[in-house]
C-alpha cells in the first residue's frame, strides 16, 4: 500500500437524485499512467473531483502516499503533491507564461515579486523536464497544446507528483495529442504518476499503464493495454456491443444546394482566413471538409450561416443567390447548424432544456405568436426531442449547464433536425463526446443525408471525415487544396493535403 | 418552486436581518435603544394611513429606478444613467402637465405620464444605440447623460419653464394643472399602482415574450444570441431605451404625483437609489416591488424614529448601505465562482459587469 500516490478506497458520492460514485476503489503507482476510461456522466468527473479535494466522499476515503486523507479542498491536495489540469484551462490569457506558472506560489523578494527569480526557476523545470516553452511569451497568443503545457508545468512547479489530466486531448488536434502522450510517457520516467481521463480508446491503448472503466458510477472494469482492444473497451464503456463504425449506403447526390462562389473571409485580426475558395453540396450528399484546425475552418461555417461577412464572393443556397445574409435569413431557408462550440453558441448554460430546443426557433410558430412564448407548446417540442434524441436529463425544465456535453450536444442536434432540412452545416458535430453519443449522432446525419439533405461537415476528427463523408475536401491555409471522392481517399493521401502538399 | 423561491430571497432577506443587526449595535454606541428606535421606525412608516402614504410615495420612483436597473440587467448592461432618465422624464412630465391646460384627465394625465416615459426612453436609448454602433461602454455614456440631464433640466426650470408667480426665485416650474395631478385612492397614490402594474408587466415581457427571450438570451450569452439569429446590437439599443422609458416614467410619477411640479434639486440621488433596489431584488421585476417598499418604509419613518429615540436618521443611509453591501458581496462571489465553474445556480446580474 506504500507504493500508491494517490488512491481512492471504496468511496462513494451522492448529489440529489444521483449516485454519482458508489463503491468506488482505484489506485495509482509511482511511474505509472493510469487511465479512467467511462463515458459522459459515467462518474470520471466526481471521482476526480474527490482525489483533488473539490469534493468530499460520502463514504470511503482518499489515498496519498500510502496515507488515508481528508482533504479540506484543492489547496490540501496542492500541498500534498497533487496537480490537475483541467479541461478547460485556468489560466490568465493576457498574461505571460512565466506569470501564469507562479501566480499564486510566486517567489518574493522583500515584499514584491521577483519576477526574475520566477523566470529562473520555471526555465530551469521546463528544462528539466523537456517541456519547452517561452517564458515570456503572451497566454492568449499560443496555440492551444502550449497552454496546455503551461498548465503542466504549473502542476511541475507546485512540485506535484501526481498529476490528473482532464480530457486532455478534447481540445487537441491529432498531432498535438500524439505529441502529449509521448510527453505524458517521459514524464512518468522521473516518477510522476499520472491520472489521465479520457473517452478516447486508442489513447488509452497507446499510452495507459493501468485501465479502470467507469460505468454509472461504479468500477466495471479493470485491465491493461495488453489484455484489452478497443472494441473490448468500448463494451465495457457502454455495457453492450458497439458500432465505431457506421454503415452509410452509396450515395445518390441530387441537385445542387449549396453553392459557394471565391468566397473570401477576414478573420477576427482582419487577416485573410479563406481565399477565394468555391466549392458545391448537392441533396443526399455529405461534403466532408478536412484540414489542421485554424485553416480557415471556422471561418468557413460562420460566413455559410451568416456569422461572420464576406469580404467578397457569392452563396446561393437553393436558388437564392446571395452576397449579405442575417443568420436568421439564412436559417428560414432551411439550413441547420450544429455549431463548432457548443458551450459558446449552441447552447445559453442557464436556459432550461425547453428554452435551448428553441433557441432559434423560438420566434416562430407554434412556439409563439405575434410575440408571446407559448411555454407548454415549447416544452411539449423540448420533451420530444429529449424523447427522440435520447437526452438524459432528470426533466426539460433543468438548466443546460446541468448537463454532460454528449448531451447537450445530442439536444443541439435534436433542436436542429426537429425541421425539414435542406443543408445541414455540422461542425465538429462530436467533439469532446462519448462514443455511444458520437455513433448515435453520426447516424442521424446519415439519415438526413438519406432523406436529401446536403450536408456540410467540417470536422477535425479524420476518421469522422473518412467515415461519414461522400466527397472530401481539404482546406490548407484558406484555400481548398483538392475535393477528393471518399472512395480514394485515406489516411496518408489526405493527411498529405492538410499539410499543404500536393503532387 | 418554493424551495428555489426559498433560495432565490434567502441573500436578500439574510443581508437585510443582519444590516438591521449591526444598526442596533449602532444605535446602542448612541446610548439608544434599537427596540423603541426600531418600533419608532415601523410606525413611522406604516403605523396609520399618513405613514403608510408616504412609504408608498416613497416607494414608487424606488420601484421604477429599481425596474430600470434591473431591465438593463437582464440583457447584460448596467443602467447608471437611471438619475439623467427620471429627471429628463419628471421635467417634460411636468413641462406637458402645467403647459397645457383644458385637457380632461383621462387625456392629460396620460400625455403627462408618456411625456416623461419618451423623454427617458430616448435618454436611454441614446445609451443603448451608441453600445450597439461604436461600442461605447453603456456605464461611460450614461454617466456622462447623467450630468448633461442634471443640466438640461435645471436650465429648463430656471429659464424658459420658470414658475414667474409671485416672488418666486427657486428654479422651479409652475404647479401642474390639475387634470394632470395623479390622485391618491385613500392612503394608496394610484402612482404606485401603476408602478406596480408596471413591475408585473415587465415581468411578462422577460418571461413570456419573444422580446424578453431576446434580452435574456443577449444578457446571458452574446455569442449564442448571435447564432440564434438575434440581432444583439439592436436588442441592446431598445433594452436600453426601456430600461430609460421606467426611468423616466418614475421622474414623470414623482413631479405629477408627488411635487406637482418639477424643481430643480428635488429628485437628486433619487435615480441611484434604483441601483441598490434591483441589486436587492437581485434584478427581479417581481423583487422590485417588496425591496422597494423596504427602503421606501425606512426613509418614510426615519423622521418619526429620530424624534421618539434620538437616533439620526442618516442611520438609515448607513443600513441601506450595509444591505447593499451584504447582497452585493455574495453576487460578486458568484460571478467570480461563476466564471470557474459555470454553475447552474445563477445570479443574473452577472454579464454586463466589467465586460466591455
Amino acid at each position: 500500500m506504500s507504493d500508491i500516490l494517490l488512491g481512492a478506497r471504496n468511496v462513494s458520492k451522492r448529489f440529489p437524485g444521483v449516485l454519482a460514485n458508489n463503491d468506488v476503489s482505484v489506485h495509482l503507482e509511482k511511474g505509472r499512467i493510469l487511465a479512467l476510461l467511462g463515458e459522459n456522466g459515467a462518474g470520471k468527473s466526481t471521482l476526480v473531483n474527490i482525489l483533488f479535494g473539490m469534493y468530499r466522499p460520502d463514504e470511503g476515503h482518499v489515498i496519498i502516499k500510502g496515507e488515508k486523507v481528508d482533504l479540506r479542498g484543492p489547496d490540501d491536495a496542492i500541498s500534498r503533491g497533487i496537480g490537475m489540469v483541467h479541461q478547460h484551462f485556468q489560466l490568465v490569457p493576457p498574461m505571460r507564461v512565466v506569470e501564469n506558472i507562479v501566480l499564486g506560489a510566486e517567489p518574493i523578494r522583500r515584499g514584491l515579486v521577483d519576477i526574475a527569480e520566477a523566470r529562473r526557476r520555471v526555465v530551469e523545470l521546463s528544462q528539466g523536464y523537456g517541456l519547452e516553452i517561452d517564458p515570456d511569451a503572451v497566454v492568449e497568443d499560443l496555440p492551444v497544446g502550449m497552454q496546455q503545457r503551461v498548465e503542466i508545468l504549473k502542476a511541475l512547479y507546485r512540485n506535484a507528483d501526481v498529476l490528473i489530466m482532464d480530457e486532455p486531448t478534447g481540445v487537441l488536434t491529432p498531432q498535438e495529442a500524439d505529441h502529449l502522450l509521448g510527453v505524458l510517457r517521459e514524464l512518468t520516467q522521473t516518477g510522476l504518476g499520472v491520472v489521465f481521463i479520457t473517452h478516447k480508446l486508442r489513447e488509452v491503448l497507446a499510452v495507459a499503464d493501468d485501465i479502470v472503466v467507469l460505468r454509472n458510477g461504479e468500477v466495471v472494469g479493470q485491465t491493461t493495454p495488453d489484455e484489452t482492444t478497443e472494441s473490448g473497451l468500448a463494451e465495457m464503456m457502454v455495457g453492450r456491443s458497439v458500432v465505431l463504425r457506421v454503415e452509410k449506403s452509396v450515395a445518390e447526390p441530387g441537385d445542387v444546394v449549396l453553392k459557394v462562389d471565391k468566397l473570401s473571409v477576414e478573420d477576427d485580426r482582419g487577416q485573410v482566413a479563406l481565399n477565394e475558395v468555391s466549392f458545391e453540396v448537392r441533396e443526399g450528399e455529405i461534403l466532408g471538409v478536412a484540414g489542421v484546425e485554424g485553416n480557415g475552418q471556422r471561418e468557413l461555417v460562420e460566413a455559410v450561416t451568416g456569422l461572420r461577412d464576406l469580404s467578397s464572393g457569392a452563396m446561393k443556397i437553393g436558388a437564392d443567390e446571395f452576397t449579405t445574409g442575417s443568420v436568421r435569413q439564412i436559417s428560414e431557408k432551411g439550413v441547420a447548424h450544429i455549431p463548432e462550440d457548443r458551450e459558446k453558441h449552441g447552447v445559453i448554460g442557464v436556459y432550461s432544456l425547453d428554452e435551448n430546443s428553441v433557441l432559434n426557433r423560438y420566434h416562430r410558430k407554434p412556439f409563439s405568436i405575434r410575440g408571446l412564448l407559448r411555454r407548454d407548446v415549447i416544452k411539449r417540442h423540448a420533451e420530444g426531442v429529449v424523447e427522440e434524441f435520447d437526452v438524459r436529463t432528470p426533466s426539460t425544465s433543468v438548466p443546460v449547464s446541468s448537463l454532460s456535453g454528449g448531451n447537450k450536444q445530442k439536444l443541439i442536434v435534436g433542436r436542429e433536425f426537429s425541421d425539414d432540412i435542406k443543408l445541414l452545416i455540422a461542425a465538429q458535430p462530436t467533439r469532446g463526446i462519448d462514443i455511444g453519443a458520437i455513433e448515435f449522432i453520426h447516424r442521424r446525419i446519415l439519415e438526413q443525408r438519406d432523406k436529401g439533405a446536403a450536408v456540410l461537415l467540417v470536422s477535425a476528427e479524420l476518421d469522422e471525415i473518412l467515415g461519414l463523408s461522400d466527397r472530401i475536401a481539404v482546406l490548407y491555409d484558406g484555400q481548398i487544396m483538392d475535393v477528393v471522392d471518399a472512395q480514394e481517399a485515406n489516411r496518408e493521401k489526405i493527411g498529405l493535403l492538410m499539410a499543404g502538399i500536393t503532387d | 418552486m418554493s424551495r428555489s423561491l426559498l433560495r432565490t430571497i434567502s441573500i436578500p432577506v439574510a443581508a437585510v436581518v443582519i444590516g438591521l443587526l449591526i444598526g442596533a449595535v449602532l444605535i446602542v454606541t448612541q446610548d439608544a435603544s434599537p427596540a423603541t428606535a426600531y418600533k419608532a421606525l415601523l410606525i413611522g412608516g406604516a403605523g396609520d394611513s399618513d405613514a403608510i402614504l408616504r412609504t408608498l410615495q416613497k416607494a414608487t420612483p424606488l420601484i421604477f429606478g429599481g425596474l430600470a436597473v434591473a431591465f438593463a440587467f437582464k440583457a447584460g448592461m448596467f443602467n447608471i444613467g437611471g438619475q439623467g432618465q427620471l429627471l429628463v422624464g419628471a421635467v417634460f412630465a411636468a413641462g406637458v402637465g402645467f403647459g397645457i391646460d383644458g385637457l380632461p384627465m383621462v387625456v392629460h394625465l396620460p400625455a403627462a405620464l408618456l411625456a416623461g416615459a419618451i423623454a427617458g426612453a430616448i435618454w436611454g436609448g441614446i445609451a443603448g444605440g451608441l453600445k450597439a454602433t461604436t461600442g461605447a461602454h453603456e456605464v461611460i455614456v450614461t454617466i456622462m447623460l447623467n450630468f448633461v440631464a442634471g443640466n438640461l433640466t435645471d436650465w429648463l426650470a430656471a429659464n424658459p419653464w420658470k414658475d414667474n408667480s409671485g416672488s418666486n426665485i427657486v428654479a422651479r416650474t409652475p404647479l401642474v394643472e390639475d387634470s394632470a395631478v395623479i390622485p391618491t385612492l385613500g392612503a394608496v397614490p394610484v402612482g404606485f399602482l401603476l408602478a406596480v402594474v408596471t413591475a408585473a408587466i415587465c415581468w411578462m415581457v422577460l418571461e413570456r415574450t419573444t422580446f424578453g427571450f431576446e434580452v435574456k438570451s443577449v444578457g446571458h450569452n452574446r455569442h449564442a444570441a448571435d447564432y440564434a439569429g438575434i440581432r444583439v446590437g439592436s436588442i441592446m439599443a431598445m433594452t436600453m431605451a426601456v430600461s430609460g422609458l421606467l426611468a423616466g416614467l418614475g421622474g414623470a410619477v414623482e413631479s405629477l404625483g408627488v411635487d406637482g411640479r418639477f424643481e430643480a434639486g428635488v429628485n437628486v440621488g433619487l435615480g441611484f437609489e434604483g441601483i441598490t433596489i434591483a441589486l436587492l431584488a437581485r434584478a427581479n421585476p417581481l423583487g422590485v416591488v417588496p425591496a422597494a417598499l423596504l427602503v421606501g418604509l425606512m426613509e418614510a419613518g426615519a423622521a418619526r424614529m429620530q424624534f421618539k429615540s434620538g437616533v439620526a436618521p442618516e442611520l438609515i443611509d448607513v443600513i441601506q448601505a450595509l444591505i447593499l453591501f451584504l447582497v452585493a458581496a455574495p453576487i460578486i462571489l458568484r460571478w467570480i465562482l461563476r466564471m470557474r465553474h459555470d454553475s447552474s445556480e445563477q445570479v443574473q446580474l452577472g454579464a454586463g459587469w466589467g465586460k466591455s
